[in-house]
């Protein structure tokens, strides 16, 4: 196995309980590996919560934090979806200055992006943005000097491709 | 049946078939102790702090293999459990902590005695609770005895505040034995085909060796383990967790690995082509340097908890599930491939390894005028017949009982060997005594430990304990000391104890029997009359050399074939 760091995706369902965030983030800090972004919703069962959470580590290493994040009790099920076709998606909303000079190039953007400006004020203007991490890196470094009032972010979520699904095992 | 929340957490344990609660009362779980003054088969055993209290338990929990049950109250009632859970934790002891909180109403508010129960203990135990509703008091404890005992077993905390176990409320109690946890479930990769493989790998060695741990000891798999070691004639050595699960007093058997092993142990481990690891962790203290552990070997590994696997050293082989189940499977194959085995390279290998016991790497300069800490440990298993219970705490004393107490019989070694844990062996003992009520039971310790939880010994006379101590006293934090004078030039920062107290008066002020053995001379006739008392607990003083260090010793970031060898013992080591 490879003792390069990379970038990891981690898909947990997880007991909508009282503690169960604190146990996987204590998780990550107690064995030394970082978290880069995390996300957490209730599921369509909601006694379940779904994270998806993004890391940097070796293959090694990840394969031992997946073994520790399933031996966690209130863990349902744990599935790293990095070597597998998956879907990810972030959102990001941004709110930068306007000035009547920008306007246009603003508006072109974001139709380029396929973003929506979705709230105006005379001298804002906040844009939504959806996709993969890549494309809101992009749309952020394509704005050059327009100036970033502030930056939202998801953080990723994930989900496989086709029929394989994260179960709930019994 | 309607009734409390009390009175539920006592069905409860009753329903868990426990006998001993081993706790210390307080204004958060006093509903649940007037409960429990009511509940005649439940023994409740009042320690002096609670980490007496823990401890307690959790050496009654390694010397039955049952889960030690522990009743605190809020804020620093749970905070003074924290080193015996963590305790417990490292060393995958089954136990149960109850622990009281402010009522739900005060919760959060920084109440008197709140604190955070479940976020202090929540890295340190196998799983915890805070309860938010009397309906869930039952399921939560069925809960709560199913994590601690199943897979890899551990300490579970149970948080509940106190408006919970309120008496004038009752509610109805059923108590569901065969409860399913949703996300908890114990994972198994045992295939006959796994474990065929594995046994054709085994016959296939031309130099083997096995090494087996606490797991052993803990799935109850002594037997089976023996079985198969003999049904094979390979060698065996066993962690300082695992002692006992081997009779040690078998010729197989070349004593403990790692950093304080026997040079035959860790030599035969360095040389070996397969590597049979048991219920064994590959701890820090056992592997020394990673990268030249075991370097000719296939590894063989099998365990309960798939995080152990490849953990730290990568293996060829995993076995996934309960050691004793495997262990039958895998005496089955055994006997189909015994037939491979290749007899004359086994003999070969031996010849190698008594060529290595031929070192006597645990022998030791005598001496009739200052009392040698081995030979203390000696003569107590010569008197005790090798048949006692022996607790310890942690340092010199502990790797001395460890190499020369040779145990022939699982749970009798009872030490805290993951965390290292001063102060554990007092009310270690106190637990496996009320397991045990008739047998012998020996706390090893030092002065610098007894220290630690010295305030037991008030509980010991409260319950009667005869409990024998047995404390080598070289005036010194004696490991500490050991590594002062290795790594540090003799540097010997704060470690010497210029006020230590007389033990024997000490002993007698709580009650006990005092005595001090300072002649060698008469160490084992006066450690014969300290172990005739029958009814009492005896303290004893024993008045060792100062200056004696543990040795075969390992330096950290060295290989096993690196072993530093007791001065005398050192000429001509072979190296691999």
């Amino acid at each position: 196995m490879t003792t390069i760091d990379k970038r990891h995706i981690i898909s947990i369902l997880v007991e909508n309980e009282f503690g169960s965030l604190s146990r996987i983030a204590g998780l990550f800090s107690a064995r030394g590996y970082n978290i880069h972004c995390l996300s957490v919703a209730p599921t369509s069962d909601d006694s379940i919560s779904r994270m998806t959470l993004v890391t940097y580590c070796s293959d090694a290493k990840s394969s031992q934090l997946m073994k520790q994040l399933d031996k966690l009790v209130d863990v349902i099920n744990v599935k790293d979806l990095t070597d597998e076709t998956h879907i990810e998606r972030e959102m990001l909303l941004l709110k930068v200055k306007s000035t009547l000079k920008q306007r246009d190039e603003l508006k072109r953007l974001t139709d380029i992006f396929r973003a929506r400006i979705i709230d105006v004020t005379d001298t804002t203007y906040t844009i939504e943005l959806t996709g993969p991490t890549e494309k809101i890196l992009a749309f952020i470094d394509s704005l050059g000097k327009i100036k970033i009032i502030e930056q939202v972010r998801s953080g990723a979520l994930g989900i496989s491709r086709g029929s394989e699904s994260l179960e709930i095992k019994t | 049946m309607k009734l409390s929340g009390s009175e539920i957490i006592i069905e409860s344990l009753k329903k868990e078939g426990v006998d001993y609660i081993f706790g210390y009362p307080g204004g958060a779980v006093l509903h649940i102790y007037d409960a429990l003054f009511a509940a005649k088969d439940i023994k409740h055993v009042l320690v002096r702090h609670e980490q007496g209290a823990t401890h307690a338990a959790d050496g009654y929990a390694r010397a039955c293999n049952k889960p030690g049950v522990v009743l605190v109250t809020s804020g620093p009632g749970i905070t003074n459990c924290v080193t015996g859970i963590a305790t417990a934790h490292m060393d995958s002891i089954p136990m149960i902590v109850i622990s009281g909180q402010v009522s739900r109403h005060y919760v959060g508010s920084d109440a008197f005695q709140e604190a955070d129960a479940t976020g202090i203990t929540r890295p340190i135990c196998k799983h915890n609770f805070l309860i938010n509703d009397r309906e869930s008091i039952a399921e939560t404890f069925r809960k709560a005895f199913i994590i601690a005992t199943t897979g890899r077993p551990g300490p579970v905390i149970i948080d509940i505040p106190k408006d919970l176990t309120d008496p004038n409320i009752k509610i109805n109690f059923e108590y569901k034995k065969n409860l399913k946890i949703r996300s908890y479930k114990v994972k198994t990769n045992e295939s006959e085909d796994k474990i065929q493989d594995a046994a054709k790998l085994i016959c296939s060695a031309k130099k083997p060796m096995i090494y087996s741990g606490g797991g052993v000891v803990l799935s109850k798999a002594s037997a089976e383990l023996t079985k198969l070691t003999k049904l094979l004639n390979f060698p065996i050595t066993n962690t300082l967790m695992g002692l006992g699960a081997y009779p040690s007093s078998d010729s197989q058997f070349l004593g403990m690995l790692g950093m304080h092993g026997t040079y035959e142990a860790n030599m035969a481990m360095h040389n070996c082509d397969v590597l049979l690891a048991v219920g064994a962790r590959f701890d820090d203290r056992v592997t020394g340097d990673t990268k030249q552990f075991c370097p000719k070997a296939k590894i063989i590994h099998i365990d309960i908890d798939p995080s152990s696997i490849s953990k730290i050293i990568e293996v060829d082989h995993s076995l996934i599930g309960d050691t004793k189940k495997i262990l039958k499977k895998l005496i089955s194959y055994t006997s189909n491939y015994k037939k491979n085995i290749d007899t004359v390279a086994i003999d070969k290998w031996w010849k190698k390894i008594n060529s290595w016991q031929k070192k006597k790497c645990l022998s030791y300069a005598k001496s009739s005028k200052v009392i040698k800490p081995q030979a203390v440990i000696e003569s107590l298993h010569k008197i005790s017949k090798g048949k006692s219970f022996v607790t310890s705490d942690v340092g010199q004393h502990q790797m001395w009982v460890a190499q020369y107490y040779k145990f022939d019989k699982p749970n009798r070694w009872i030490n805290s060997g993951g965390l290292g844990t001063m102060g554990f062996g007092l009310p270690a003992a106190i637990g496996a005594q009320l397991a045990f009520p008739k047998e012998q039971v020996i706390c090893v310790t030092g002065e610098a430990s007894i220290l630690m939880c010295i305030q037991e010994l008030s509980t010991c006379l409260q319950y009667g304990l005869p409990i024998k101590v047995i404390n080598l006293n070289n005036r010194y934090m004696g490991m500490v000391r050991q590594w002062q004078e290795f790594f540090y030039e003799g540097r010997y920062a704060m470690s010497y104890m210029d006020a230590i107290p007389d033990f024997a008066k000490l002993a007698e002020s709580f009650g006990h029997i005092g005595m001090v053995i300072d002649n060698p001379m008469n160490l084992e006739k006066d450690l014969t009359k300290a172990l005739s008392y029958k009814n009492r607990l005896v303290f004893v003083d024993v008045i060792t050399d100062q200056t004696e260090n543990v040795y075969p010793m390992i330096v950290n970031g060295k290989g096993h074939h690196e072993m530093h060898l007791a001065p005398s013992a050192n000429e001509d080591i072979e190296l691999a």
